[in-house]
């Protein structure tokens, strides 16, 4: 262990401390993953939590808005396997293959991994470290960046998660869902999932984040896609979670050459959400839409972090996030586009868009451009504003009265991001959701 | 009892005095045309009779059926039967031009306690007063407004009109940006729904209109007053004469 370890000061900082302490024993993988635990536990060790003098952490302080950590969640019992059964609405009536976990746990019981498509293998993180699966050696922890905190806990307690191949040329029928619902207990869960999209294979994978009210659990969750050469892979994320619930998730993709990669976070749950995504486009010619749209209202916390780092030439990618604000509900975005010197030809926009319905919320953008290639067409976009008066005039000169109007106006504001999920039936799924915010706004 | 009757109405935006002492009395079945040079107040009226913030009444009254308007949001003056066609019709990108009518015209019979139309029903009824409008079934496709020609915007808002059956309609300047041709289907979309119940106010700046539109009743409107009313002949007087002595009779 490294003899250099700062003086650990939150009551956070200590109890994850000793969780790490109790818990590394028992964790699931070899010898390796547990050096890469440690590794990883170090870099927390010295760093601590993430806090407003951190850069990319600045609007999103960690020591403060985390009071205490959470013990690592127990297996699941039958009453919160019960609890699971009701989950998943987020989707609405889409069908998927659904993989779920409760309390961070893989589930079989409750999930549908029978007659899989060709080409298409699927299992658990921590059967996968049970078995010595050689995958693991080869793509975990290779794309999430090991120096950001909230990574380093995952990859040191990291218990659970999917660990999902499609073979080249394979394309899988229906979208595949991680369902990730919590239950009652203020516990802490610390996912990985893997998602291996070999060359000109098509996958969607959903994964959602629900639970329940009244209870300060925290969730930890990463996912790592490797998107294979010429390969088309979808990856929608929904943050419903619970109104007290502490989220930190972690999308860390590389996209081979000529593909197709789209991610869409849709935000709506949660006390405090930190949303991370880092994208890195490794091959030439891909086409990739990064979107959000999030929801927020009472005194929700919501930070979305991208970075999405163009290392080869020619690739196309398009940003679009959403905030809605309501009540005292603080949003941030923050948005770097790195062109490195060899990305000739990028082609990459990037809007983010704030919506305030009150006086009292904020928005924080930050959107940056470092641009080292001299051909390129780059460009970002913030803006902050009010619903426009002029427009909700027109609609009730129309007989349409004024909440009415407003959620016309709100839900074509956040419908031009939503309309970038390639899948129909999930953004009429989202859609409602937006109507079902709405119509509870009153 | 008059359909609409403004009282020695007074209008101030931003605390500057725009309406000096208006007073207008339209009965249904008729059709009035108010005229007037540019900033004699003709769309502070039209803005003043929808409900739009910022245009505060300071005296005077109005009464749209016998209720006072200023005591209504302006949903419920529309959904009681008042309809402003816009001079700028705007535009709300991302609102489908199909869900904005739909959402319209249900509120307003669901605030008259009347049935909700199906959508088989609302289809077929939109279908038809686009095609009588000459507005092509694409442009119902697309968000309200956007990527409108300045014609199609015009005829997009006669559309809603045919299609909210209002009792009282007030036209702010739907001439203007309209070429010969859009101008008669205009003109065909108001006479189509002219009735002995409804009324129309048609604000314009020029005669023009009128030949399509006959107004039964003309008032010239002069730095926030109506400063003479007369039969049609009025408005070819005016297109004769200019607005000149209008501007010069009253004292400011």
């Amino acid at each position: 262990m490294n003899a250099e370890v700062t003086a650990i000061k939150t009551a956070a900082e200590t109890t994850l401390a000793q969780e790490f302490a109790q818990a590394r024993g028992r964790l699931p993988g070899d010898k390796a993953v547990a050096a890469q635990r440690a590794a990883a536990f170090d870099v927390f060790a010295q760093e601590g939590l993430p806090h407003r003098r951190v850069e990319d952490w600045k609007y999103t302080d960690l020591r403060v808005l985390m009071r205490d950590a959470k013990p690592l969640a127990a297996p699941p019992d039958a009453r919160s396997k019960a609890i699971a059964k009701t989950a998943g609405a987020l989707v609405g009536d889409v069908e998927t293959r659904r993989l779920v976990f409760v309390d961070g746990a893989f589930v079989p019981e409750l999930s549908d991994i029978a007659a899989l498509e060709p080409g298409l293998s699927i299992g658990s993180l921590a059967g996968a470290m049970a078995g010595g699966d050689p995958s693991l050696a080869t793509h975990l922890g290779k794309l999430a960046p090991a120096s950001d905190v909230a990574v380093a806990l995952n990859t040191a307690l990291m218990g659970d998660g999917a660990v999902i191949r499609v073979a080249a040329g394979a394309t899988t029928k229906r979208p595949i869902h991680l369902l990730f619902v919590a239950s009652e207990k203020p516990a802490a869960t610390f996912t990985r999932s893997l998602l291996v999209v070999e060359k000109g294979a098509r996958a969607m994978l959903i994964e959602s984040h629900e639970g329940p009210e009244g209870t300060d659990y925290q969730v930890n969750a990463a996912v790592e896609i490797f998107v294979g050469d010429e390969a088309h892979v979808d990856h929608v994320k929904l943050i419903g979670e619970g109104p007290d619930a502490l989220h930190v998730s972690t999308l860390a993709a590389a996209i081979g050459e000529h593909a197709r990669f789209n991610t869409f976070t849709f935000t709506a749950g949660g006390a405090v959400v930190r949303n991370q995504l880092f994208l890195k486009f490794d091959g030439e010619e891909t086409v990739a839409g990064v979107r959000g749209a999030t929801l927020l209202k009472g005194r929700q916390h919501a930070d979305t972090t991208l970075v999405a780092n163009h290392v080869a030439r020619g690739c196309q990618s398009r940003e679009m996030f959403k905030t809605v604000l309501d009540d005292e509900a603080h949003g941030v975005f923050q948005g770097r586009i790195i062109v490195q010197q060899g990305a000739q030809k990028t082609d990459a926009k990037m809007m983010t868009q704030g919506l305030l319905l009150s006086e009292r919320a904020e928005m924080d953008h930050k959107p940056e451009l470092e641009i080292f290639a001299d051909d390129v067409q780059c460009g970002h976009g913030a803006t902050t504003g009010a619903l426009d008066d002029e427009l909700k005039f027109y609609l009730m000169a129309r007989g349409i009265p004024a909440a009415e109007a407003e959620a016309l106006l709100i839900q074509a504001f956040l419908g031009e991001a939503i309309e970038g999920i390639e899948h129909a039936g999930l953004r009429e799924a989202l859609m409602d959701q937006v109507a079902a915010w709405l119509a509870r706004r009153g | 009892m008059a359909l609409l009757e403004i009282r020695n109405l007074h209008v101030e935006i931003d605390g500057k005095p725009i309406l000096r002492g208006v007073d207008l009395t339209v009965n249904a079945g008729e059709v009035h045309a108010i005229m007037g040079p540019n900033g004699s107040g003709k769309s502070t009226l039209a803005y003043v009779l929808a409900g739009k913030a910022d245009y505060t009444p300071t005296e005077g009254e109005v009464l749209f059926n016998g209720k006072n308007i200023f005591e209504m949001q302006p949903d419920e003056r529309a959904a009681a039967g008042l309809f402003l066609a816009f001079q700028y019709p705007l535009e709300i990108p991302g609102v489908a031009t199909m869900t904005f009518l739909r959402t319209a015209l249900n509120a307003q019979r669901k605030k008259r306690g009347e049935a909700e139309f199906s959508t088989p029903e609302f289809l077929k009824k939109v279908r038809n007063l686009a095609g009588e409008l000459g507005i092509d079934p694409a442009m119902l496709r697309r968000a309200v407004n956007v990527g409108f020609s300045g014609g199609e915007k015009k005829r997009n808002e006669v559309l809603q009109m045919a299609l909210l059956e209002p009792r009282l309609a007030v036209l702010d300047e739907t001439d203007s940006g309209l070429d010969i041709d859009a101008l008669k289907i205009v003109a065909d979309g108001v006479n189509r729904l002219k009735s002995p119940n409804n009324a129309f106010v048609v604000i314009t700046h020029y005669q023009r209109l009128l030949n399509y539109i006959v107004p039964d009743v003309v008032h010239v409107l002069s730095k926030g007053r109506i400063v003479k009313t007369g039969g049609k002949e009025l408005a070819l007087e005016l297109e004769a004469r200019g607005y000149v002595e209008y501007q010069e009779e009253v004292p400011a």
